[in-house]
């Protein structure tokens, strides 16, 4: 979404009493936007920004929270990219006693991060940015002492350079870690099967550490090589933390056998999301599907909720899907299934579905025509790189009224075409309101 | 529904998809039936030619926000942009990659860990902005370093003037200077 400066500084304006500002995904403002809600919103709590395209124009806006300014409870500027000044950081943080969750960016040196710890013991959540360093002895000690003292800290995230050489620093709080958000960053380690083994069992260490985990993502360090988590990483988790209910997981490959061991281990996984880097990458030893990997997953995990399949599927695994996922409110799909039926199988089934996506997925006209009324029960639909026509699209639209049926083609526009024109990308959710009128030119309602 | 393939999916009771042709593709485009689709490996559809290094669109689903920060990372893992670092006095040069290092100050942080059994990083006070001049001093005797880099045309400068990224491009190797002998550079500046 795009915010202005403008935008934030009318906030500051006209709302005195303004509370919390969470951005995520947005782009469109700068450091300047910020300045003016440092300065102009003397009761925040909340400054949130995940992962955001903010332009640095050298203001340096944490500067502008008034020294009489003590109400922030979370501070996350963990996706800016300029320099922040420590020393301004430090007493902000020294001075909201009440501060719960501060999630740094990458200009924050470990030493640095040390030092606010113990200025802030009372953190719920950290995050680390950049966990990056040359060991030092010295460095290192400080750092195990400042975590020592964070006897509340339950929510961990950063990238993490140098993770074996620092993990120890913070074991201390691992017993109480709830959750844990890493991204594997590339460095010397890299390379070779031995390196893989280190990478699974890094996570190993973590894993056996934070037993009272109960969410766990790893974001793939290079998204277009070949993964350095395999499975083990994940079977060892696993096993070693028997409150884990929520995963994301990239890696470069998986078996079914590890499936079926994780599906065991871990009945009351309510979040299993797992992304093969490679599309349709088969199990690496017996070189068959995942089918009955993800089936394991489906039978054992009843009170799954939301879940991501990835690596060679064949409709089986959406056969079992359908029958098993009663609970199941969210499903992602890529790359997978042979045949209509696939499709079928999902929206035939899965009692619960609320939101559903595909992409490049073999599915047609027929299975979307035959499940019409599923869509009315759900939220939405979306559905790129597959195999409907525009005839469909329109049908489906006359059929069902309470649906917008949204298309997103790189030739527009639609009317003229005929029906036999491949949809690129469709969008359908259920609508009480009529069509929207506020659709960019790329998108078209039928 | 496909009936060359026997392990894929048996009809569903109530439901009669024989009728439906199983050339699923669209008239106009090239149509290939769901055995060669799964042969076609990484491709994101039936009738491109599989190739390794394919990439589908944004896959792996990977916001655009960490993807470019990762691919930064990986990029300037690859990149990097080593030159020599001497310090007067000490016995061995070192080398830093500056393409590592987001900028000036990220830069010196570095050299003084490099350094850091000889030299101290000394913040000479906080400019209106909230920018620190830095020197190096020796933590020993107390005298400053200035740190100067010799340029593409063989000249030697102080660091901090120009923006970070010509700095990269132009810088060929770092000497951290003593200020008694950098008296002649151009007067000190605060830089970010």
């Amino acid at each position: 979404m795009v915010v202005t400066d403008e935008c934030l500084e009318m906030i500051a304006a006209s709302f005195r009493n303004f509370q919390v500002l969470r951005l995520v995904s947005c782009d469109g403002f700068s450091t300047a936007g910020l300045a003016a809600i440092a300065a102009g919103c003397r009761h925040l709590r909340e400054l949130d920004l995940q992962e955001n395209e903010i332009e640095d124009c050298s203001i340096h806006w944490l500067s502008l929270f008034p020294e009489s300014f003590t109400s922030l409870v979370t501070l996350n500027f963990s996706c800016l990219e300029g320099d922040v000044n420590i020393a301004v950081l430090e007493r902000l943080v020294t001075r909201c006693r009440n501060l719960k969750t501060l999630k740094l960016n990458n200009a924050i040196p470990l030493d640095k991060l040390a030092s606010l710890l113990r200025k802030a013991p009372q953190l719920v959540e950290l995050g680390t940015g950049k966990f990056s360093a040359d060991y030092h002895p010295d460095l290192f000690a400080k750092l195990a002492a400042a975590f020592g003292g964070c006897k509340s800290l339950r929510r961990l995230s950063g990238a993490w350079d140098a993770v074996p050489d620092y993990l120890p620093a913070f074991f201390c709080v691992c017993e109480g870690l709830t959750s844990l958000n890493l991204s594997y960053a590339t460095g010397a380690l890299f390379h070779g099967m031995v390196m893989d083994l280190i990478e699974d069992h890094g996570l190993a260490v973590v894993a056996s550490s934070c037993n009272k985990l109960q969410e766990l993502r790893v974001f793939p360090s290079d998204p277009f090589g070949a993964g350095f988590l395999t499975e083990r990483g994940l079977v060892d988790v696993s096993a070693s933390c028997p409150m884990l209910e929520s995963v994301l997981y990239f890696c470069g490959r998986m078996t079914n056998e590890a499936l079926i061991t994780i599906a065991k281990n871990r009945p009351n996984f309510t979040c299993f999301r797992l992304c093969i880097l490679e599309p349709h990458t088969p199990d690496y030893i017996t070189r068959e599907p995942l089918d009955a990997g993800f089936s394991a997953i489906v039978e054992s995990c009843r009170g799954l909720r939301r879940l991501s399949i990835s690596g060679l599927l064949t409709d089986l695994v959406f056969k079992s899907i359908g029958a098993h996922a009663d609970r199941l409110e969210m499903l992602s799909i890529a790359f997978a299934g042979n045949s209509d039926l696939g499709l079928h199988y999902i929206l035939s089934g899965c009692k619960s579905l609320k939101k559903l996506e595909i992409r490049d997925c073999p599915f047609g006209d027929k299975p979307l025509l035959a499940n019409a009324a599923k869509l009315e029960t759900m939220r939405s639909l979306w559905m790129s790189s597959c195999l409907l026509t525009l005839g469909a699209c329109r049908q489906l639209a006359r059929k069902m009224p309470r649906l917008s049926v949204e298309i997103m083609n790189e030739s527009y526009p639609l009317d003229s075409l005929p029906d036999e024109t491949p949809v690129e990308k469709l969008y359908v959710y259920r609508t009480i309101a009529g069509p929207r009128s506020d659709t960019p030119a790329c998108v078209q309602i039928v | 529904m496909s009936t060359s393939s026997a392990d894929s999916s048996p009809p569903v009771s109530g439901l009669d998809y024989d009728d439906t042709a199983l050339t699923l593709a669209l008239p106009g485009s090239s149509t290939t039936d769901a055995s060669d689709r799964k042969r076609a490996g990484a491709a994101s559809h039936a009738d491109k030619p599989p190739s390794p290094k394919a990439r589908a669109v944004g896959w792996p689903p990977v916001r655009a926000y960490r993807r470019n920060a990762l691919r930064e990372d990986a990029a300037a893992a690859e990149a990097k942009r080593l030159v020599k670092v001497a310090v007067d006095g000490a016995p061995y040069l070192r080398k830093v990659d500056l393409a590592a290092h987001g900028g000036y100050a990220p830069l010196l942080r570095a050299l003084h860990a490099m350094f850091a059994s000889c030299l101290a990083v000394h913040r000479a006070g906080e400019g209106s902005e909230g920018t620190a001049a830095m020197r190096l001093v020796d933590s020993v005797n107390g005298a400053e370093y200035v740190p100067t880099y010799e340029d593409k045309d063989g000249d030697w400068m102080l660091v901090g003037d120009v923006p970070w990224k010509m700095f990269v491009e132009s810088c060929k190797r770092i000497r951290l200077m003593k200020s008694s002998e950098a008296v002649n550079l151009s007067p000190r500046r605060s830089f970010k």
